[in-house]
């Protein structure tokens, strides 16, 4: 009798099919997040294999750990349960949330030969701002992304447009808006002039247009944000005008991951999105498009957006310096164009740009280039302490004021309100 | 019934059974042709294989089709023992604590595993399981709602066919074998029926406590296609959904009545 | 009460409590220790601030909005997914042509996985090009934006969780009905009492077991269902179609405020404690297996 109680006990134990193993002195855990579709996760395996095939002595467990939300939410879990992974590519904005939770060590301690200082000084600018905080370094871009202006030059020329001239400016963007947006006999609308998703995190496409008129919304330690600049309001005034005003923009919130074949079936004329679709978009456009920067209003502007390498807490030296070197190798020229070409991700440092095969494939597909002369105007994503919680309050203030619940000074307002009182403790 | 009834009757059937198919219909319509003719519904469409290729490369399905199959199973087999044994104490045995223990089951319905991923991760580290089918199960191998509904209907068990047993010189698991157990089944089979359809969808917690294709369930792989920037490719993650839920399908189409009789013949109430 | 009873008794319960208590009740009792300190971050640890996190609660706008959008939701899909289910049961019951593929139907619900469903239905409430779109712009309706206004958000929300749910549940009604004896039905019939009649009178108060069984899990449901909402709205627009548990996974695994978390899992329990234990007395009172 208690045999069989143990017995059914031990029941589901039997179903194992494998243990953890120890780790050895330098056995990876790498976990890595997919955000554009399947070819990333062979990619990602097929490089590691390279690496490891070049250096027999470590071995990369690379872990496929879901979104990016699933990923930091694997991260953190497992580092609180005592088993965090050695390395991780999570969300460039998730710094301040790992250096709170006490999780992630900085490069510094890696980079002793001038040769280490050149390779981090080699990546470009704009996507350090993300990665580095309070003189340390605790990010190395990976997949980096910004968001650029598609368009339809066939719908552009069947306006009355230039089909290789997209709008310059706001004021531009909403002129052409107008001559592109087709009415049928009913008067319900079968093209829009131009889309810029809401859905999910409305802030960073939103960051396009606040960085255009001349605002920052987080300062660079991450504890203050500036939600209720006039500035601020007005970029947001203009994003809801496109659809109560002008009538440009599909009204309410505009679904992200639907936004591409919205273009891909008329239904836009132009979109605004991640560089990140480059690849879908050049297979499945079934019409001649252009790719361009955002439209300028004060300046031109755009954030940076994607993954970082960090580097985890609770490993040995030996393990961080391997860990480090694979990071090294995977960022080179040569990887990273391989990277760049198969995911459409931005190449996070010029020297890629120079190999041969980037120039072959620049040559063949220069809309790829836009991207890369892009970053000279771009500013860090929206990134603070308990990051998630700012981003989302703000979202929610978008969001509020997009479908006409409130009006953008008083949503931002509240939503100043609400991150200052988070914020307070971190200054 | 007047025939107007009936036809009127099984044309809101169909009409129901539409409604309740098209999401079916569309993962079959995206799956077949290709990309540009995802929300083009043309019949002269060309057909493609390309979306079943590329989901089949983008994932180790067979493999991952085979962990859930493990999954569920073992799941199921865990909780109908470790429930039964404790239904049948509940019900047909007085011991101390008893009514206290019973809360204690009937807390679990209301406790989700999934809030407590953080202290079960924990849990499963401390016992060595990360990074094993065991570690997906062992949170759900003991269900307070499996207790409680199987303790309900072996209190339907007349008493006297236990004390025959008994006299007969049965032991006590003898008797919960040949007498409780046959009388239940059909509490087995709907039990059963919402474990399983639970398990099988259940994606975070499997997603967290594993790292390796030898343990991953289904749902890992299909989030692969899922919730991505560049945007939703249906066709790609229609043709994955249907290669891994396609078989349960065909097989439902080919043996509901078996299906159907089973539940009758073990006469559900 | 005999000694052997105590035994067996304990040791029939043992396997079961062993997990119980590892995987439930030692972290349940863990989340409502939490709740009363503040979430320990990297640097800073946890300190006792007594009732304070309950105080922000009943203080957090967020909160009292999920509260109110889960009993709408409630409200809204369990007494339509039970009713649905047992129409969709009793019009299968009857042969006639293409029935298997009608079950079939109604079964596709239970196999498709929810992660990937979401997706169709995403499509299905895409403004332009999605498939209700398509199908009103055959009638001359504009487009619809019915995920993405807070007025319709939290419905088309819950009209996917009918879809999932009804389908469930019919495979119990079609089991119990199967073993309701024809000859009850036709007794009746002879006797001149109307359809409607039969149904209220014999067929509905035989299936009153499951009636309760599928209450029972769909008010557990209407709390644990939000898988879909990650994908449709992930709780927008402004959370207007937001849940409850969908609000907890927010707070611990996106904000990792665990402590906040704890709370508001606390008082989710209270609640469904309440729920349950109310269905689990009509259960046991009224439902005789014979």
């Amino acid at each position: 009798m208690f045999a069989k109680a143990i017995k059914s006990a031990a029941l589901s134990a039997a179903v194992a099919i494998c243990g953890a193993l120890p780790a050895q002195a330098t056995d990876l855990q790498f976990y890595f997040p997919v955000a554009v579709g399947g070819g990333a996760a062979e990619t990602i395996e097929a490089l590691t294999k390279d690496y490891m095939a070049q250096n027999p002595d470590i071995s990369i467990d690379a872990v496929y750990a879901g979104s990016y939300q699933d990923t930091i939410a694997k991260v953190i879990t497992a580092a609180r349960g005592g088993n965090a992974p050695q390395l991780s590519v999570a969300l460039s904005v998730d710094m301040f949330t790992l250096i709170d939770e006490d999780l992630i060590v900085p490069f510094d301690d890696f980079i002793k030969t001038d040769e280490d200082r050149a390779w981090l000084a080699s990546f470009y600018p704009a996507f350090m701002e993300n990665s580095q905080t309070g003189g340390k370094t605790y990010g190395i871009p990976f997949q980096r992304s910004t968001p650029v202006l598609y368009w339809n030059k066939e719908a552009f020329a069947a306006a009355g447009l230039d089909p290789n001239t997209p709008p310059a400016t706001w004021e531009e963007m909403v002129e052409m808006g107008k001559k592109l947006v087709k009415k049928d006999e009913n008067g319900n609308v079968t093209q829009w002039g131009v889309r810029i998703p809401t859905s999910g995190f409305p802030y960073w496409l939103f960051q396009g247009l606040s960085t255009q008129n001349d605002v920052i919304l987080a300062n660079a330690e991450g504890n203050k944000t500036n939600f209720d600049d006039p500035k601020v309001v007005e970029a947001l005034e203009y994003l809801v005008s496109l659809s109560t005003e002008h009538g440009v923009m599909e009204p309410g919130i505009v679904e992200w991951g639907a936004t591409p074949k919205a273009f891909f079936e008329g239904q836009t004329a132009m979109m605004w999105t991640t560089t990140g679709n480059l690849t879908n978009v050049r297979k499945n456009a079934p019409f001649d498009f252009g790719v361009g920067m955002l439209p300028a209003n004060k300046r031109r502007g755009a954030p940076t957006g994607g993954g970082n390498f960090y580097l985890f807490k609770g490993t040995s030296q030996e393990q961080l310096a391997a860990a480090v070197d694979f990071i090294k190798w995977i960022t080179e020229p040569e990887q990273s164009a391989k990277w760049t070409m198969a995911t459409g991700y931005v190449a996070p440092r010029p020297a890629t740009w120079d190999t041969p095969t980037m120039q072959a494939y620049a040559a063949d597909f220069p809309a790829v280039l836009v991207a890369r002369d892009q970053l000279e105007y771009a500013v860090a994503e929206l990134s603070t302490y308990e990051n998630q919680r700012v981003t989302r309050i703000f979202n929610d203030a978008l969001a509020a004021a997009i479908t006409g619940q409130k009006d953008a000074a008083s949503a931002l307002a509240e939503a100043q309100a609400q991150a200052d009182a988070i914020l307070a403790a971190y200054r | 019934m007047s025939g107007f009834d009936k036809w009127l009757g099984h044309c809101a059937a169909l009409l129901l059974a539409l409604l309740w198919v098209l999401p079916l219909l569309f993962a079959i319509w995206t799956a077949i042709h290709p990309v540009a003719f995802e929300a083009r519904f043309q019949l002269n469409a060309p057909l493609t294989t390309e979306n079943f290729v590329k989901a089949w490369q983008a994932a180790p399905f067979a493999r991952y089709f085979l962990n859930s199959f493990v999954l569920v199973t073992s799941i199921l087999l865990a909780q109908f023992v470790l429930c039964t044994l404790a239904a049948y104490a509940f019900a047909r045995f007085r011991f101390p604590g008893r009514d206290f223990l019973f809360v204690l089951v009937l807390m679990q319905l209301l406790v989700m595993p999934d809030i407590l991923i953080v202290e079960n991760y924990k849990m499963i580290r401390a016992l060595g399981l990360v990074d094993t089918i065991a570690a997906i199960a062992l949170p759900y191998v003991a269900s307070g709602f499996g207790v409680f509904l199987i303790r309900q209907a072996f209190m339907t068990v007349p008493s006297e066919l236990d004390d025959a047993a008994r006299v007969e010189g049965a032991g006590v698991l003898q008797i919960l074998w040949r007498v409780y157990v046959p009388l239940a089944k059909p509490i087995y089979l709907a039990y059963g029926l919402v474990s399983v359809s639970h398990h099988w969808n259940n994606f975070l917690w499997p997603l967290i406590v594993t790292n390796s294709e030898e343990t991953r369930p289904v749902t890992v792989g299909l989030s692969i296609f899922a919730s991505v920037d560049s945007g939703i490719e249906w066709a790609v993650i229609n043709a994955a959904t249907l290669m891994t839920s396609g078989p349960l399908l065909v097989a439902f189409l080919l043996f509901q009545r078996q299906f159907v009789q089973s539940f009758m013949r073990a006469g559900i109430k | 009460m005999d000694r052997r009873d105590w035994v067996y008794g304990w040791l029939l319960v043992l396997p079961a409590m062993v997990f119980l208590g590892l995987f439930t009740h030692l972290p349940a009792i863990a989340t409502i220790w939490n709740s009363f300190f503040s979430t320990p971050r990297g640097r800073r640890p946890k300190l006792f601030v007594g009732l304070e996190n309950y105080q922000r609660l009943l203080d957090d706008p967020v909160f009292w909005k999920v509260m109110v959008n889960n009993l709408w939701f409630a409200l809204g899909t369990i007494p339509l997914s039970i009713a649905l289910a047992l129409i969709m049961a009793l019009s299968v019951q009857r042969a006639f042509a293409g029935r298997a593929l009608v079950r079939m139907a109604y079964f596709t619900p239970t196999v498709l996985p929810l992660i990937a469903v979401a997706n169709i239905w995403l499509f299905f409430y895409t403004p332009g090009f999605g498939l209700i779109d398509q199908i009103t712009g055959l009638f001359g309706l504009g487009q619809s934006n019915l995920l993405g206004s807070p007025d319709t958000a939290l419905f088309a929300v819950m009209a996917v969780t009918v879809w999932k749910e009804a389908g469930f549940f019919m495979i119990f009604y079609l089991a119990a009905l199967q073993t309701i004896p024809p000859h009850l039905g036709e007794a009746a019939k002879i006797e001149g009492a109307p359809t409607g009649t039969v149904f209220w009178r014999i067929t509905f108060p035989l299936l009153m077991p499951t009636t309760l069984f599928v209450s029972i899990n769909a008010v557990i449901n209407s709390f644990r269902m939000v898988d879909h909402i990650f994908v449709l709205t992930g709780g927008g627009p402004d959370n207007a179609s937001s849940l409850l548990l969908f609000y907890i996974y927010e707070t611990s695994f996106r904000f990792w405020d665990t402590a906040y978390g704890a709370t508001l899992t606390v008082v989710m329990l209270a609640l469904l404690g309440v729920l349950a234990i109310g269905q689990f007395l009509i259960f046991d009172k009224k439902v005789h297996y014979k």
